[in-house]
């Protein structure tokens, strides 16, 4: 071949490289994202959920906060559990807390459901393998999802012990039978999503809705949330009255989610 | 020198259409894997990953096993690996090209795969995995065509080449050990939380590699002026027997710790692959196959002069190929998700078109070592007329 | 020359392949009519000047999108010193109401399609 066309293939295909790599051009300036709090948004250091086992039992089949999360979210209600979506469920306490269950335990503790959702880990390894920082631990302790940066890789779901979250194997879009909410944005298909513990609430000075809700139909007490740092917090207080475990403490994922048993 | 890949005889051109016509059957499926969704594949809620990421680790281990042939060769001085050295680089390159693919066709999201590099995270070690993959292949691409295109005008390599090929040995233990990091960080996969990952991995990988190119080259011998020579053909075997030597020591040694300590957590997984858990048993045939086909091929490569009969080496090879891939690809991916971290059993199962798509990729990975090989088979062809 | 014939069969191959959007256009009656978006009745200024909205609205979503779901920042103050809320279908959409009738007006035309829809809503809560 001729050494000059060679070179002047080469030349040219590194100039397009090089132009294709160019910074964009200098964009119009805009405005600019304000730095001062929203009113009313409710803050915390650390925040953590308390889950009265003992009083959820007594109404076995209660699914008042699994409806009012799935129904405010959005989550398609999808029939094959092998792509379900869910964010909030029940499953037996001997699966929940495999350590602390065992064959005598009284009233047939064993077998019944007890409430699982995301932990928001204190020390997360979904958040430790996320490639893309879809997945990250905010300040005051939620473990949030932005769902624009997702890859669909899943390897937090792969890294999560607690079985919290869900993959979109498909657009979730026609299983949404309860009604969209505008409000609140769907997932795509492609995209892992869970529990963000209601921002989107918490900025507007509400409670998570499963809280909200249970509080409504159960009383105080059942689910409380609060901020773990706070020594008056409802939460802090909730936790002195009696004996409480987490999911697989051993694996030093420090969860928020505390259960009185 | 790629005009070389643009003249064959038919059987060349025979299996350029056949593995094109495959490749393209994949592109297809994948496309209906786009429009719906991972939905169309086995996987789900409990079981995340199965096949393309089982193919991905497998063939992370082919890629890494070129550092059997370059170690030897270019740091040690063992002449006999010398025209072989280059298969063995362009197996690199195709296996690696593979593996991407498969990482590709796994994600939900693939148009935001630069995601990965735009915001790079430090901790996540499948950020490390797309940074040495890459990285492996740039230099498997740049030392294959260096050193090629040298020996077709008759020159020694420049010697700036020497460190970069020398940078491939430890890079090609990085990839697969990194890989093995992916899965034996996770305390949610008590299976996978195992130090002996890594050294399960590169020593499967290293029965596995040669293994392959062992048959690459008694077909190229068949078919074509290339021989690699009896010499450089058995010092692979015999680094194939040493590795399958130790990939199932480590396999025993595994077992050993579970099924002694009885720790449920440990006990489950093994239980399940050998026995069936909870009735639940799928692939209890497909372990005790690929064990059976492990311990055999070891014991006759051990022996002397069935290793050194090509025609048996031949049939051992495939063997020990085909223990490996299962044992790496559906024994040790899925299984980590078997039983889920609530206990349940979810088994796995490839759909039609997620093995049509598989394979799809196995011809694209393999339609480019075939390109390739001819390049390089017809440039010896020349230079020894 | 060599291979004449292999060689024009793929310039014409290319050629043909290069001018597919106008012969094709024409042949199906497919090509596409400009629609100007309909613009909102009542209010008429906008977070930003047109200019820059025209140019750069999509730089804008990103910052909004990147300080709401990755800073908890709520609030946007644009070049006039007017303060909006960040959000695409309580700001946005709240003066737009449809996509069909605003965002797909252009993008359609342009054969654009971004996929904010496949999540966000509108007012209407139109998929």
């Amino acid at each position: 071949m001729d050494g000059s066309r060679r070179a002047f293939l080469k030349t040219a295909g590194c100039a397009i490289l090089g132009a294709g790599l160019a910074a964009p051009i200098a964009r119009t300036v805009g405005g600019a994202v304000s730095a001062d709090p929203t009113p009313g948004e409710l803050k915390a250091g650390r925040w953590a959920i308390v889950v009265d086992v003992r009083k959820c039992l007594e109404r076995e089949n209660c699914r008042a906060c699994i409806d009012a999360c799935h129904v405010a979210h959005n989550v398609p209600l999808i029939k094959n559990p092998a792509h379900e979506i869910k964010w909030i469920w029940k499953e037996p306490f001997k699966d929940t807390f495999e350590a602390e269950a065992h064959p005598h335990l009284d009233k047939g503790l064993a077998g019944q459901h007890v409430l699982v959702l995301c932990n928001h880990c204190d020390n997360p390894p979904c958040v430790r393998v996320c490639p893309t920082k879809a997945t990250w631990k905010r300040a005051d302790g939620i473990v949030m999802m932005d769902q624009h940066r997702c890859i669909g890789c899943r390897y937090c779901i792969a890294g999560c012990p607690y079985g919290s979250r869900s993959f979109n194997w498909q657009d979730p879009r026609p299983f949404i039978t309860t009604g969209i909410k505008p409000e609140y944005p769907t997932r795509m298909k492609g995209v892992v999503e869970k529990c963000t513990f209601c921002t989107e609430r918490l900025l507007k000075g509400l409670a998570p809705a499963c809280v909200e809700v249970c509080n409504k139909v159960a009383g105080p007490g059942t689910m409380t949330f609060g901020d773990i740092r706070d020594p008056g917090s409802d939460v802090v207080r909730m936790l002195k009255t009696g004996f409480s475990i987490r999911r697989k403490p051993g694996l030093g994922t420090e969860p928020q989610i505390f259960y009185l048993v | 020198m790629l005009e070389k890949a643009l003249h064959g005889s038919r059987r060349y051109w025979t299996l350029i259409g056949f593995l094109s016509a495959v490749a393209l059957v994949g592109v297809v499926a994948y496309l209906k894997q786009l429009s719906t969704g991972l939905v169309i594949t086995g996987l789900s809620r409990d079981v995340p990953w199965g096949m393309y990421i089982a193919q991905f680790t497998f063939l992370v281990g082919v890629a890494a096993s070129a550092v059997m042939v370059v170690l030897p060769y270019y740091l040690h001085d063992f002449k006999a690996f010398g025209r072989l050295a280059i298969l063995g680089e362009f197996l690199a390159i195709g296996a690696v090209t593979m593996c991407m693919l498969f990482i590709f066709v796994d994600m939900g999201q693939p148009t935001r795969v630069l995601n990965v590099i735009l915001h790079p995270t430090l901790n996540s070690l499948m950020f490390w995995d797309m940074m040495v993959l890459s990285g492996y292949l740039v230099i498997n691409v740049l030392v294959a065509y260096v050193t090629f295109t040298s020996e077709n005008k008759g020159v020694h390599p420049p010697s700036w080449i020497k460190p970069i090929i020398i940078l491939s040995i430890p890079w090609a233990v990085s990839i697969h050990t990194v890989t093995a990091f992916l899965y034996s960080g996770l305390g949610a996969r008590p299976f996978w939380l195992t130090a002996i990952l890594a050294p399960r991995f590169l020593a499967s990988a290293f029965a596995s590699g040669p293994s392959l190119l062992i048959i690459f080259c008694l077909v190229l011998r068949k078919y074509t002026k290339f021989d690699a020579g009896e010499e450089a053909i058995r010092k692979l075997s015999e680094i194939v027997t040493y590795a399958m030597a130790a990939n199932i020591f480590f396999v025993l040694v595994e077992l050993f710790t579970a099924l002694y300590s009885g720790i449920p957590e440990h006990k489950h997984h093994f239980q399940y692959l050998f026995f069936g858990l909870h009735g639940h048993n799928a692939l209890v045939p497909y372990m005790w196959t690929s064990q059976f086909l492990a311990v055999t091929s070891l014991v006759l490569l051990l022996i002397p002069k069935i290793r050194t009969n090509f025609k048996y080496l031949f049939a051992i090879c495939v063997g020990v190929i085909a223990a490996i891939w299962i044992e790496k690809g559906l024994g040790m991916v899925v299984t980590g998700f078997i039983p889920s971290p609530l206990g349940k059993v979810t088994e796995y199962g490839p759909t039609l078109l997620e093995g049509l798509i598989t394979l799809g990729i196995y011809a694209g990975g393999f339609l480019i070592i075939t390109l390739l090989y001819k390049i390089a088979v017809s440039v010896r062809e020349e230079l020894e007329a | 020359m060599y291979d004449t014939g292999k060689i024009m069969t793929g310039l014409a191959a290319v050629l043909v392949m290069l001018t597919l959007p106008f012969w094709y256009s024409a042949a199906t009656g497919k090509a596409g009519e400009k629609h100007d978006p309909v613009l909102p009745k009542t209010e008429k200024k906008c977070v930003e000047s047109r200019q820059y909205m025209r140019d750069s609205h999509m730089d804008l979503l990103n910052q909004w999108r990147d300080a709401v779901v990755r800073e908890d920042r709520h609030t946007y103050v644009s070049q006039d010193g007017t303060r909006y809320e960040m959000s695409l279908t309580n700001t946005c959409m709240k003066c737009h109401v449809e996509r069909a009738q605003f965002c797909d007006k252009c993008h359609t035309y342009m054969g654009e399609s971004p996929f904010c829809w496949d999540c966000h809503l509108d007012r209407k809560g139109v998929l």
